[in-house]
């Protein structure tokens, strides 16, 4: 990170810090812009943000990572619709012991059975609700779910598993209502969380208003919050800086623009996040010639992540493993640790020639160079990234040649196999190593877009899941990242870092500074006007 | 004149069924559908999922049968849901078509209100500075791109006037009312009413060359006569014809300027529309631009023979 990244945490730590100093008010709107029209309002479904902000405060979750806290992992997890939690000695059945007295916001009470009916739904048990299911992987772990009365209910797991706490603390996993038909939730969703769902015009706006029956007393302050789709990025920011709007939308904004920004509103409060999003390199390993390991070691020796993150963000983005690297991200490997993984050494010439050495004794060469097409999303990220991509590739005599898709045929393609080599932009909605590894890397999880498959490494990929030790783990951890980024599993170049803006007369913002997909209940917001 | 309306009613449900399997196909050959859209939130393509999806909204039945139901729920006035929003199609664009109708009115009559004028000025001061200054300007206006423009007047507002005309909520006074809508159809009409001013300006200076013009000053009439009276009536045909196809032009211009002005109108709405592959949602949307667009043009061509009596429409 930046030093002007690290100053902008530390300031927005410092303000989150200074705020619950001042009497809070209740009362007001908040006006936030909104990137694009989210696909629907249903959190389970999806995995966007354009979804998971303006909805997560219509819900709860069992848990939730402490919304004080600016780093969300497993000892930052506090009680939501949960009061307690347990584990029993053999680590493999967990009970949490649920609030009582929350009703709906139909006014029907929530109970023990609305979560065996949500976690029955997200393992893929019950079916029939839901249009998608993006995150079934994450639960993979859940044998049975059994209710012990209205306030109790039982999870139990296949083998122990501590890090499935950071998953129910996740923004992605709300308690959803039984009650409720699946095509009501993707439309006018019921939660029991601080704002009900009001309104949502398509490519227009979303409103959510103040629930006054929430179960935590006196909150939340706001009386509502407005969405107002604005596509243009440009509009959105001369619209924040107008003054128009309360607040951007989460990392909405590039590094550059909230340098701009900050020029032209020198009183917004911006806050540069990683956003857990990674640059990645698609290889198509059961396509020739790319079965052939050999090529695919020299096209990552051919990448200068550090040139990606210089032409891309000017030395923002961070560069990292599979995991989120540090100071922000809490299992990537340090500095030290990543000089010793290949393609991530300083001394990029050196990794190029043994490419190019790769290469020519596969019979390639500056006369002979290998043709391929790199395929990605008609999207800017993406684009800027290929270009990149193809450039540090010819060092490789690799000659590549973009080939733009539509979104409407992105993941079609993926799904197909059919493409040779492609740039790929994903986020995480967690940060730890399960979500990571099992959405992944796992053998034929739906997002293990280029079939990698590894039976030793997905043992150890359930050992790290089962240890306690925080330490021991993440060694493990770095470990497995490593073996990924060297059998080429899908490499990863960059990390993307992106900003959110607020004027002072918001309080009690608190970003999270290793995931944009929590710290979204605005229970604690207010405004001073 | 009531065969000749006939006649063209007739062409225009041609027109519009034409239209309609046009739309239907060109939708069905551009690659992915909703279902492959949808998932794009997620991340990911579950096959059986996706099937799922493209049974329930009917998209694995044959294209035939899926027009046929189109057409018979339009004719009875039913257009089906959205698949995105789930909600049925009229609920999602009828309080959107006041709002573009308004935007597209208000910017057509800036283009002919400014265009017209300023091309009888700069005909009847031909080749003096004022002319020389107008063509200077309608040739710039109709080079600038309407995305350009539309982001400087933003700007300008913010800086200068520290407000920005963007639609974020329904104007509740007048003085927003002008501004919201006042501010886009300006950058939208500046284009059509230089191509106006151009067309109105040659057309008077061939009209005005004209004997009966010479006649009618020969017998003394005032020259806003001649201009006006004499002159720019003939002068108009070519410019009426122009504003028909320009109506029809304007909802590409729209697009952007509801996207500028963050305006949730029809023309942004379809845009978006496409992008998911929301068939019914596209398929209605462009019928009912299709049908608006024939319809203006019949307006049009009803309008020469009230300009031009010496048109006889349908002999």
């Amino acid at each position: 990170m930046t030093r002007l990244a690290r100053l902008s945490c530390a300031a927005a730590l410092l303000f989150g810090l200074a705020a619950p100093a001042l009497a809070q008010k209740q009362g007001g709107t908040l006006r936030v812009t909104h990137r694009d029209n989210p696909p629907s309002a249903s959190i389970v479904e999806e995995a966007t943000i354009s979804t998971d902000m303006p909805f997560m405060s219509v819900f709860n979750n069992l848990v939730v990572f402490d919304p004080q806290s600016p780093v969300n992992r497993l000892d930052k997890i506090v009680p939501d619709l949960a009061t307690s939690w347990t584990w029993s000695d053999d680590d493999r059945t967990l009970t949490f012991q649920l609030r009582d007295g929350v009703k709906w916001h139909d006014g029907k009470p929530f109970t023990s059975a609305d979560v065996k009916c949500t976690w029955d739904m997200v393992t893929g048990k019950t079916s029939g609700k839901l249009r998608k299911n993006p995150r079934k992987t994450w639960w993979f772990n859940i044998k049975d779910i059994a209710t012990d009365g209205d306030n109790k209910v039982i999870f139990h797991l296949h083998d122990p598993q501590p890090s499935i706490m950071a998953m129910f603390a996740s923004g992605f996993a709300p308690v959803y209502p039984c009650h409720v038909p699946g095509n009501e939730m993707r439309t006018r969703p019921i939660g029991t969380g601080p704002f009900m769902f009001a309104e949502l015009k398509q490519n227009e706006s979303m409103r959510v208003v103040r629930n006054p029956n929430y179960w935590k007393p006196g909150k939340p302050y706001l009386d509502a919050i407005e969405y107002t789709i604005i596509p243009n990025r440009a509009t959105a920011v001369l619209a924040l800086v107008a003054g128009k709007f309360d607040m951007s939308f989460t990392a909405e904004l590039t590094p550059e623009l909230v340098k701009s920004v900050k020029e032209q509103a020198p009183l917004l409060q911006c806050v540069l996040q990683p956003t857990n999003t990674q640059g990645n390199l698609l290889v198509n390993r059961e396509r020739p010639p790319f079965d052939n390991p050999q090529i695919r070691k020299a096209m990552m020796l051919a990448i200068d992540r550090k040139a990606f993150s210089e032409i891309l963000s000017r030395g923002v983005y961070p560069v990292g493993g599979a995991n989120m690297p540090p100071p922000e991200g809490f299992w990537g490997w340090s500095k030290d640790f990543m000089e010793t993984v290949p393609g991530y050494g300083a001394d990029v010439e050196k990794s190029r020639e043994e490419g190019r050495k790769i290469m020519r004794a596969l019979g390639y060469g500056p006369d002979n160079m290998l043709p391929l097409k790199v395929s990605t999303r008609n999207i800017q990220d993406y684009r800027d990234a290929s270009v990149v991509l193809i450039d540090h590739l010819k060092t490789v005599y690799i000659q590549a040649e973009l080939e733009p898709l539509d979104t409407s045929v992105w993941y079609a393609r993926l799904l197909r196999k059919d493409y040779s080599v492609g740039m790929n932009v994903q986020g995480t909605g967690t940060d730890d190593p399960d979500v990571q590894f099992f959405e992944n890397y796992l053998c034929g999880s739906e997002r293990n877009y280029t079939s990698y498959c590894n039976a030793d490494l997905e043992k150890k990929f359930h050992q790290q899941s089962q240890m306690k030790d925080i330490d021991a783990r993440r060694k493990l951890v770095w470990e497995i990242d490593k073996q990924l980024q060297e059998d080429g599993a899908r490499p990863v170049i960059y990390f993307g870092v992106a900003g959110t803006c607020w004027w002072p007369r918001v309080h009690g913002i608190n970003i999270a500074r290793n995931t944009i997909y929590n710290h979204w209940r605005f229970e604690d917001v207010w405004l001073d006007q | 004149m009531l065969s000749y309306l006939l006649r063209r009613l007739g062409l225009m449900v041609l027109t519009l069924f034409g239209v309609s399997i046009a739309i239907f196909l060109l939708l069905r050959i551009v690659p992915g559908n909703i279902a492959d859209i949808l998932f794009d939130s997620a991340g990911m393509i579950d096959p059986a999922e996706k099937q799922k999806i493209v049974a329930e909204l009917g998209l694995d039945q044959p294209l035939v049968v899926q027009y046929a139901q189109w057409v018979n729920g339009l004719l009875h006035g039913d257009l089906g849901y959205s698949y995105v929003s789930e909600k049925p199609v009229l609920d999602e664009v009828l309080p959107r078509i006041p709002i573009t109708a308004r935007l597209a009115a208000l910017a057509i009559m800036f283009a002919v209100c400014t265009g017209v004028p300023i091309g009888v000025i700069s005909a009847v001061r031909q080749n003096s500075g004022i002319d020389y200054g107008l063509r200077v300007f309608s040739l710039a206006a109709l080079s600038l791109p309407s995305f350009w423009l539309g982001l400087l007047v933003l700007m300008a507002f913010v800086n200068w006037a520290g407000l920005l005309p963007i639609y974020d909520k329904a104007p509740q006074t007048w003085g927003m009312a002008i501004l919201m809508y006042g501010v886009p159809a300006a950058t939208v009409g500046l284009r059509s009413s230089a191509l106006i001013m151009r067309l109105t300006r040659s057309s008077m200076l061939e009209v005005m060359r004209m004997d009966y013009i010479r006649t009618a000053r020969s017998k003394g009439l005032s020259e806003p006569a001649v201009t006006f009276i004499h002159a720019l009536r003939n002068a108009l045909l070519p410019v009426i014809t122009t504003i028909g196809i320009e109506t029809a032009f304007l909802f590409g211009g729209l697009v952007v300027t509801e996207t500028v002005f963050n305006i949730p109108g029809v023309a942004r709405f379809l845009v978006e529309a496409i992008r998911w592959r929301d068939y019914p949602m596209v398929q209605n949307l462009v019928m009912f631009i299709a049908t608006v667009v024939v319809i203006v043009n019949l307006i049009v061509d009803l309008t020469y023979a009230f300009v031009d009596p010496r048109i006889r429409l349908g002999s």
